[in-house]
């Protein structure tokens, strides 16, 4: 039977035109770029165009606003480690409760090591910032707030340009970790009030290893990593040519589909949700429903646990993803879930189903034939499970 | 994805024994789904000869969890009771071909529900040849009774051992310190009786609370130090007035009940509780106001209603 990968949020397929694209630059022209010969002119030239194919899908205006990186993790670690830096007198940070360990971590780690205070804001029921909280945790001691585009999990969408004026307005800048957003929303850079913002190109059909941060000009950026003279010394590292070259057509593609993740992929996605919905019943979806990536469901059953719910997919062939605790392996559900205070009855049973412009009807067809029959086998199995029981919280919808 | 043996997946995909036990007269009941994993374990014991006729299982949990209760009612079947209890988590671990080491708190949940649903059965006769102690984890319910034979069974030496095995210490972290001193004591028992090599029991002095104290005391904050107790409490409800307003934006509240040295009591309401969440929130009070006081302190929740 035809495997159903529906986890694209975790990685997506290299697109195969972008395989292409990448191929000669590992063999024929395996220049270093910053070579006097041939060689690397060439390759010089393919870096270039790469550039500017993903400027068109973030709409920036100047090439020199985008540093490549190795991840979308580095993007963002290269962007907090270098406001508190630059923004002299300045020393705080503001982010969300919500925002992938990339940032999490970090932030973690500054306040333990460098006893940098860190403002978590929190969100709603439905993923939602709470603005007012932001707004009271900027303050002028605010280097920099960094929220992310669209959440991993939920796929809710945050009002990134309010979000960036606000910081403005006290004097910090604004970073974005938009990895799940690029490719699937459109983007305007050049008219947006962003300074910073990071991708990833796995996460949009290129391949693992390659990622960037958008700079805008005039903001000032300490590099990461120091070296030879690469990217105008911002990120030292030869460059990774067939991996920027991979992400530069994968960029081309998600204009070239952006329309149809709109729709298409969008329609995809509520066909399940509805279905699931219509056919299970103590299910309901997390996030918010009304502004969210067309790609992302994320459905928690409940009184079932999600690691037996993947692990029964995986058996009919169809992958995606739970912020259960027993699939991380960290004791605890999803931290975006607690944030939201998704009840514990449901938060071990959410499940992620992420799409692409690669899946079709007939893979929700599966999804709708055998989720009822998993979900029904483990709730036999559970002791908590009562049908028609009642849940104390206010899901997106149900 | 975790490397399942296929006997794991066979009796996680083919459960044995699943379901409702209608007549059953020993049930024991472990775990609570807030903690992410719950096992019923329903036995039907022959009172004459004290045989385990039957036996059924409900489990809320991991793949491996599931696999762990299946398991174990394949081996306690037609069994008398005082065969069954000479059964270990280990025995269940093997059946199934073994756990991964992060899911042998899966095979330990077996383990516990095994005794409690014999305790069940044997009602007010049964004199437990263990001491329960006190609540140790507060995150995953865990009793000092359950982690001592943990490690006395699994022959376990380190924090993290005891963690894969039991979960204490896997959420908020806050009650290292009691896991530690009860590491440290059944450790040196067992090196006492033979049943543990010295060279690798537990060792104190490798613990991770000393460690946190010194750099503690190396913050220039260290000169306040000297305040007296009256000073202390003033600053630290200062500082919870000044937190719960955060807290009051989040739907929960927190009250301060005691201070005991460094030991901060209070108590959460509202939306902080339930057992993971309100770990966030009181990590977040400990690390506020540690930077507040300038000292080292562990704050603590008491349960509601206390
Ligand atoms: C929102 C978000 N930020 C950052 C990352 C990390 O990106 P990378 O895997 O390229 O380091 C991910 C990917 O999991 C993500 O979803
Ligand atoms: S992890 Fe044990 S009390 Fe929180």
């Amino acid at each position: 039977m035809r495997p159903v990968y529906l986890d694209n949020n975790a990685t997506t397929r290299v697109d195969p035109k972008v395989v292409e694209a990448m191929l000669p630059f590992f063999t024929e022209q395996f220049g270093n770029a910053s070579s006097m010969h041939a060689f690397g002119s060439e390759v010089g030239t393919a870096l270039k165009r790469a550039r500017q194919q993903l400027q068109a899908l973030l709409g920036t205006e100047f090439d020199h606003e985008i540093v490549y990186t190795g991840s979308g993790t580095e993007a963002d670690n290269t962007a907090i480690l270098s406001a508190l830096e630059t923004q002299t007198g300045r020393d705080e940070i503001v982010t969300s409760t919500v925002e992938h360990p990339a940032i999490l971590a970090l932030c973690q780690w500054l306040q333990k090591s460098r006893g940098i205070k860190v403002s978590y804001v929190p969100v709603d029921s439905r993923g939602r910032l709470d603005i007012e909280a932001y707004r009271k945790a900027l303050g002028p001691k605010t280097a920099i707030a960094s929220i992310m585009w669209a959440n991993n999990e939920t796929g809710t969408i945050f009002p990134v340009e309010t979000l960036a004026d606000l910081a403005h307005e006290a004097g910090a800048l604004f970073h974005t970790d938009a990895v799940q957003a690029v490719g699937k929303v459109p983007m305007d850079l050049k008219t947006s009030e962003i300074d910073m913002l990071s991708l990833s190109g796995h996460k949009l059909h290129a391949p693992k290893g390659v990622g960037a941060l958008y700079v805008r000009r005039g903001v000032r950026l300490r590099p990461l990593l120091r070296g030879g003279h690469q990217e105008r010394g911002r990120r030292a590292s030869t460059e990774n040519a067939p991996g920027i070259i991979g992400l530069g057509a994968a960029a081309d593609l998600a204009i070239q589909h952006m329309q149809d993740e709109q729709t298409r992929v969008a329609a995809l996605r509520d066909r399940l949700e509805k279905g699931l919905l219509q056919r299970i019943g103590n299910a309901f979806v997390t996030g918010d429903a009304d502004n969210r990536l067309p790609n992302t469901a994320n459905i928690a059953f409940e009184f079932i646990e999600g690691e037996g719910i993947l692990l029964l997919l995986n058996k009919e062939g169809i992958a995606c993803s739970s912020g259960s605790a027993c699939t991380s392996g960290s004791l605890e559900p999803s931290h975006v879930l607690r944030a939201m205070k998704v009840p514990y009855t449901a938060a071990h049973g959410a499940i992620r189903f992420s799409f692409s412009r690669e899946n079709d009807d007939a893979d929700v067809d599966r999804v709708l034939d055998v989720m009822p029959k998993i979900v029904e086998k483990l709730r036999a199995l559970s002791p908590f499970w009562k049908s028609g029981a009642k849940t104390d919280f206010e899901p997106t919808y149900a | 994805m975790w490397d399942y043996t296929d006997k794991v997946k066979e009796y996680f995909y083919n459960p044995k024994n699943a379901g409702v036990l209608e007549d059953a007269n020993g049930i024991g009941d472990v775990g609570a789904i807030s903690c992410g994993d719950a096992l019923r374990l329903m036995l039907k014991v022959d009172p004459e000869t004290e045989i385990i006729t039957a036996a059924k299982f409900q489990t809320f949990g991991c793949g491996s969890a599931i696999a762990s209760s299946s398991a174990l009612t394949e081996l306690i079947i037609g069994k008398t009771i005082s065969e069954a209890m000479q059964l270990t988590n280990q025995d269940i671990a093997d059946f199934l071909g073994g756990l991964p080491p992060e899911k042998m708190h899966c095979s330990v949940m077996g383990y516990e529900a095994l005794r409690a649903a014999i305790a069940n059965y044997k009602g007010d006769t049964w004199v437990d040849d263990h001491e329960e102690g006190e609540l140790l984890c507060k995150c995953f319910g865990i009793d000092e009774g359950m982690v001592e034979r943990a490690i006395r069974v699994n022959k376990l030496t380190t924090i993290e051992q005891v963690t894969h095995f039991t979960k204490a210490v896997g959420s908020c972290g806050t009650c290292i310190e009691g896991v530690e001193g009860v590491l440290g004591r059944v450790n040196r028992d067992m090196v006492a009786a033979g049943e543990l090599d010295a060279a690798i029991a537990f060792d104190p002095a490798s613990s991770a609370i000393p460690r946190r104290r010194e750099r503690h005391k190396a913050s220039p904050l260290g000169a306040k130090q000297q305040m007296t107790t009256l000073q202390k409490i003033k600053l630290i409800e200062g500082a919870i007035e000044e937190i719960r307003p955060y807290l009051k934006s989040d739907g929960g509240d927190c009250e301060l009940v005691d201070v005991d040295g460094d030991r901060v009591l209070v108590r959460l309401s509202g939306a902080c509780i339930g057992c993971q969440a309100a770990s966030v929130t009181i990590n977040g009070i400990q690390e506020r106001l540690v930077a507040k006081i300038g000292r080292p302190l562990r704050v603590i929740p008491v349960p509601a209603g206390h």
